[in-house]
């Protein structure tokens, strides 16, 4: 068994809850302990960054802080937070001056970050520490024929990513661990819009848009992505998209732990694959 | 010194020592205005001052004309020119920082929604310790345009018959905790 200390993010809890239900039961098949990080606080998430940048760093810190207590890495199945909580991580660790401002405010709470935490995205634990290998070997329903194109988005490889930044591997490797074929697609690191679907939702829609042209030109059935936001938006803003544009997507998005999960034989509604908008039941139907 | 250069007055050079100030903002000295950045940028066709010009702004001191654009907003944080630029300028941080910047000055313009829509965040996550999709997109339409909200329903609908949308906010018990630590930092300040 290997333990970690787990932070969810926000937004598994709500708009991304397929993601937050399917990570648990996925992490017990492959011998991980996942020990939620208690009364964890939001990230300190790029809005913030973006609003006020001690205060930011300060939110990341109280998070790091309470993960040091208990020894254990930090593992976030999202990618924003990842790079949040890690960067914060190295901003406290290089530059002086902030860190002895955020120890200040820490000590408001009684609480103190040594910078002894290692922050880590669920995808890399699940590709360096659990292998490709070793999923494969417990898949007990190969997605064989199943043509998935794996989605890294942008914050899971950039800017300090474990794969190469541009030409990420590892997801595919994942994928075909399960039995799937990966479907090799130009634009899988390429931006979705992110909250931009808010504020600029035009923008986003043209970027959704683009991806999933890319993807079913190239012959997926299906996405399969890590990151909570990319997902919101290429399942969540696709009838959108497609009265936008005039297309016919049903391209059903997956989140890597409940494709992972159904090769598992995990049962579907513990992978909440009844909260994907676009129902990923009729290509799943061969290994449900 | 070459005599004959021009001194850029007092503000200006002060708006370079703000960015140059942040993680890595020193890198935009060495900047030799190659256009990768833009070439990269997925949302560049969108910006007032693409990222090569906004960089080549900041360096000239045209402060208030780039920080009451609508440049650093349309920044989707994908961090692409961050991991091409051959003289390892950070653009995607500089971008942040240029938001604090106008934020904290009252000159983020309202040609764009991605101002309110942040402020909007942050209420929410200090607020609540966790950020609270449902009230934080309603504030958000309410401050910018009801109207557009309408456009939004369809989607919001999807996600709560998919219970993807709950209705009631997920606190943290240390909320006056929280609350603690950011008094505190907002009483220390000065950090970008």
């Amino acid at each position: 068994m290997k333990y970690y200390s787990y932070f969810p993010g926000c937004s598994a809890e709500a708009a991304a809850s397929p993601l937050g239900l399917s990570v648990l039961p996925v992490a017990k098949e492959l011998d991980m302990d996942l020990i939620e990080l208690e009364d964890w606080n939001c990230c300190g998430s790029t809005p913030y960054g973006s609003v006020d940048k001690l205060e930011a760093t300060c939110m990341a810190a109280r998070n790091l802080a309470l993960a040091e207590k208990k020894g254990f890495d930090l593992v976030t199945p999202c990618s924003n937070c990842f790079v949040i909580l890690h960067s914060a991580n190295t901003h406290l660790k290089e530059l002086p001056r902030l860190r002895e401002q955020v120890s200040e405010a820490l000590a408001a709470a009684s609480l103190d970050y040594s910078g002894g935490v290692r922050v880590r995205h669920l995808a890399e634990v699940l590709y360096s520490d659990i292998t490709p290998e070793v999923i494969g070997a417990k898949v007990t329903k190969s997605l064989n024929g199943l043509k998935v194109a794996p989605y890294y988005g942008c914050q899971l490889v950039r800017p300090d990513g474990f794969d190469d930044p541009e030409s990420p591997h590892s997801l595919d490797e994942l994928v075909a661990s399960l039995g799937a074929d990966v479907v090799s697609w130009p634009l899988k690191a390429h931006c979705c819009g992110s909250s931009l679907v808010m504020s600029e939702q035009e923008l986003a829609l043209e970027l959704i848009n683009k991806l999933l042209r890319n993807a079913q030109e190239n012959g997926a059935q299906c996405l399969v992505t890590p990151c909570p936001l990319c997902q919101i938006n290429l399942d969540a803003y696709q009838s959108q998209v497609n009265s936008k544009f005039k297309t016919h997507y049903h391209l059903p998005v997956l989140f890597l732990t409940q494709l992972i999960g159904v090769a598992l034989g995990i049962t579907t509604n513990v992978l909440g694959l009844q909260r994907n908008i676009v129902s990923p039941m009729r290509v799943l139907a061969p290994y449900l | 010194m070459d005599d004959t250069m021009v001194k850029a007055p007092a503000a200006e050079v002060d708006f370079i020592g703000e960015v140059c100030s942040i993680p890595g903002g020193e890198a935009i000295r060495s900047c030799i205005q190659c256009g990768m950045c833009t070439g990269s940028c997925p949302t560049a066709s969108k910006w007032d001052y693409p990222p090569r010009q906004a960089i080549a702004m900041v360096r000239a001191g045209l402060r208030d004309e780039l920080l009451s654009s609508n440049s650093m907003w349309f920044c989707a944080s994908c961090y692409t020119c961050t991991v091409r630029c051959p003289r390892d300028i950070k653009p995607t941080d500089i971008m942040h920082a240029l938001e604090v910047i106008a934020i904290r000055d009252g000159l983020s313009t309202k040609r764009s929604r991605t101002p309110v829509m942040y402020k909007c965040f942050v209420d929410s996550a200090k607020s609540n310790g966790r950020v609270y999709e449902l009230g934080m997109m309603l504030k958000f339409f309410l401050r910018t345009n009801p109207f557009a909200a309408l456009k939004m329903a369809p989607v919001g609908l999807g996600l709560f018959l998919h219970k993807r949308l709950p209705l009631k906010p997920s606190r943290i018990k240390g909320r006056g905790e929280l609350k603690a630590i950011l008094d505190k930092a907002r009483a220390l300040g000065g950090a970008k």
